[in-house]
């Protein structure tokens, strides 16, 4: 090592500490913002206010909940399985963080780029199941049981489909290094060409992160509130924070997959002056609208009707068009590299 | 170097300790967890060695898809720890044997591992040529020199996922089903019929 100890491991560690709490701090208070945003984008379409007590237009909401939380009590239930119980929102909270490690924000503004970005994200996202199933079986109560079986289920079934998806990207693109990735998208972002899959990714996202349609683990109107019935104060937010960063997280997937990542949509003069991470930030924003949009105007899918969606139709669809894409880069000779 | 000599010796630590709680926890789904913290622990240990590719698919594969159906089945079996504990003694002839065979196998590699570790390098396939990342690699050993191998293999996993399917397969009589075809082809004549009401009659 060159340097000695100090120049060695000291430095570089501090450096990345300090790129890590640049990511997280900003992710935070995002988390907290959207679901102010959330709350006023619903109020809105059911032509309410949404918060408009604390702070100017309640824009002091957010932080106002947070000290709510921290300040409850925490309750385990007494036949709960006291370390699976307080490991399970831990690591839902964790994993909803450490994905963000490899997101670039701009060309080179990323903190670990990897050549298997993409399947490191997989990998995150489809680990989130066991915060959910661990919640629910540590519970011991029979909604949060509920809750977590129909999560086991429904994350599996939809991650075949976005693992799909993915290979259709990486056909075009012929590297798994999300900054490649988003080079390869120059001129063409891949939401053009490929459009039912970006349609197919995020209604996949939608189901990988619990969001209404298909909440089927939550389902307060059903089951209580499902995995995080029994859940109290910090270990409920912690749940809550993770939910919020995966829908961020699955956005900035999306974006990077299909939108162009950091890339301006158009590449002359007015719309290359505004700086790359500010783009991916508005990407990230329109399709979390759409987020709430969405649970503003659907109704809960039924267990049967979510399962025909992944299997019957999700999964057939996305096969068929990795073998399509596939054949029109050979036929017409488009094959990356 | 001294960064990488303590993370693999955490990770390897975290592996056989978790390893030995899945024999040894007396909870199945603790049992079911443990292995989940044994595959994640080796994924890191895949990627000390500079195998990325292999890392990431052991989690999606093992941890993100086979252990969640895995703990899925085991968290819903209503194990009586009374019941299991009672043919202990009856089942200790043949589960020795089965570890005796495995102790044996296990000796076998590691013997032929620092007896003649040049046996190694013949029996391995030879890395493709060039600058590639082990990805591109894999791909091209994969599917260009073994394609018809791994073709075996994919047949073999369907073969028993048919299996699989067609055990737990079972016509059920007077099952209602939602036949989304069936209503979206349904015309409105089918469906509404416009009647004529007198005043205190009915239909």
């Amino acid at each position: 090592m060159d340097g000695g100890f100090w120049g060695g491991y000291v430095w570089p560690g501090i450096i990345i500490i300090l790129q890590i709490i640049a990511i997280i701090v900003p992710l935070i208070v995002a988390v907290a913002y959207l679901t102010y945003a959330e709350r006023k984008v619903l109020g809105a379409m059911q032509l309410r206010q949404g918060p408009m007590v604390v702070g100017p237009w309640g824009l002091l909401q957010p932080i106002a909940d947070g000290i709510k939380m921290i300040g409850k009590e925490t309750i385990i239930p007494s036949g709960a399985n006291r370390v699976v119980f307080m490991i399970a929102p831990m690591l839902t909270f964790l994993l909803s963080l450490v994905a963000w490690a490899v997101i670039p924000f701009d060309y080179g503004l990323v903190l670990a780029d990897i050549n298997v970005g993409i399947l490191y994200l997989f990998a995150i996202s489809s680990l989130g199941v066991y915060g959910i199933i661990m919640a629910g079986w540590a519970s011991n109560s029979k909604y949060a049981f509920l809750g977590a079986m129909r999560s086991a289920a429904q994350m599996v079934s939809y991650e075949v489909s976005i693992g799909f998806v993915i290979i259709t990207v990486l056909i075009c693109v012929g590297s798994l290094n999300l900054t490649d990735i988003v080079m390869a998208q120059e001129g063409l972002w891949f939401a053009i060409p490929l459009f039912p899959m970006f349609v197919v990714f995020f209604i996949s996202a939608l189901a990988e992160t619990n969001r209404s349609p298909f909440d089927l683990p939550e389902g307060e109107s059903e089951i209580t509130g499902g995995f995080m019935v029994e859940y109290s104060s910090m270990t409920y937010a912690l749940f809550f924070l993770g939910e919020y960063a995966n829908m961020i997280l699955m956005s900035g997937m999306t974006t990077i997959l299909f939108l162009g990542g950091w890339l301006p949509p158009f590449d002359f003069a007015p719309f290359t002056w505004i700086p790359g991470p500010i783009w991916f930030a508005l990407k990230v924003a329109v399709l979390l609208f759409i987020f709430i949009w969405v649970r503003g105007t659907m109704p809960r899918f039924r267990y049967d009707q979510l399962m025909r969606l992944g299997w019957k139709i999700f999964l057939p669809f996305s096969l068929i068009w990795v073998v399509l894409t596939a054949g029109a880069v050979v036929a017409f000779d488009w094959l990356p590299n | 170097m001294i960064i990488e000599t303590i993370a693999f010796y955490l990770f390897a630590f975290i592996t056989i300790a978790s390893a030995v709680m899945v024999i040894s926890s007396k909870n199945p789904v603790h049992s079911v967890l443990f292995l989940i913290l044994a595959f994640f622990n080796s994924a890191g240990l895949f990627i000390l060695m500079g195998a990325e590719f292999l890392a990431m698919i052991l989690i999606v594969v093992y941890v993100g898809a086979v252990a969640v159906l895995f703990l899925f089945v085991v968290m819903m079996l209503d194990v009586n720890f009374a019941e299991l504990r009672a043919g202990f003694l009856q089942y200790l002839p043949i589960g020795g044997l089965i570890g005796l065979i495995l102790l044996i196998e296990l000796i076998f590699i590691l013997s032929a591992w620092v007896l003649a570790p040049e046996a190694e390098t013949v029996a391995r396939a030879p890395v493709p040529g060039g600058d590639i990342s082990n990805t591109d690699a894999l791909g091209r050993l994969i599917y260009t020199d073994y394609a018809y191998l791994f073709q075996a293999a994919g047949l073999i996993l369907l073969v028993a996922m048919i299996g699989a399917i067609v055990l737990t397969l079972r016509e059920r009589v007077g099952v209602r089903k939602q036949k989304i075809a069936d209503q979206i082809a349904r015309k409105r004549e089918e469906a509404v019929a416009v009647r004529k009401v007198g005043t205190g009659e009915g239909i």
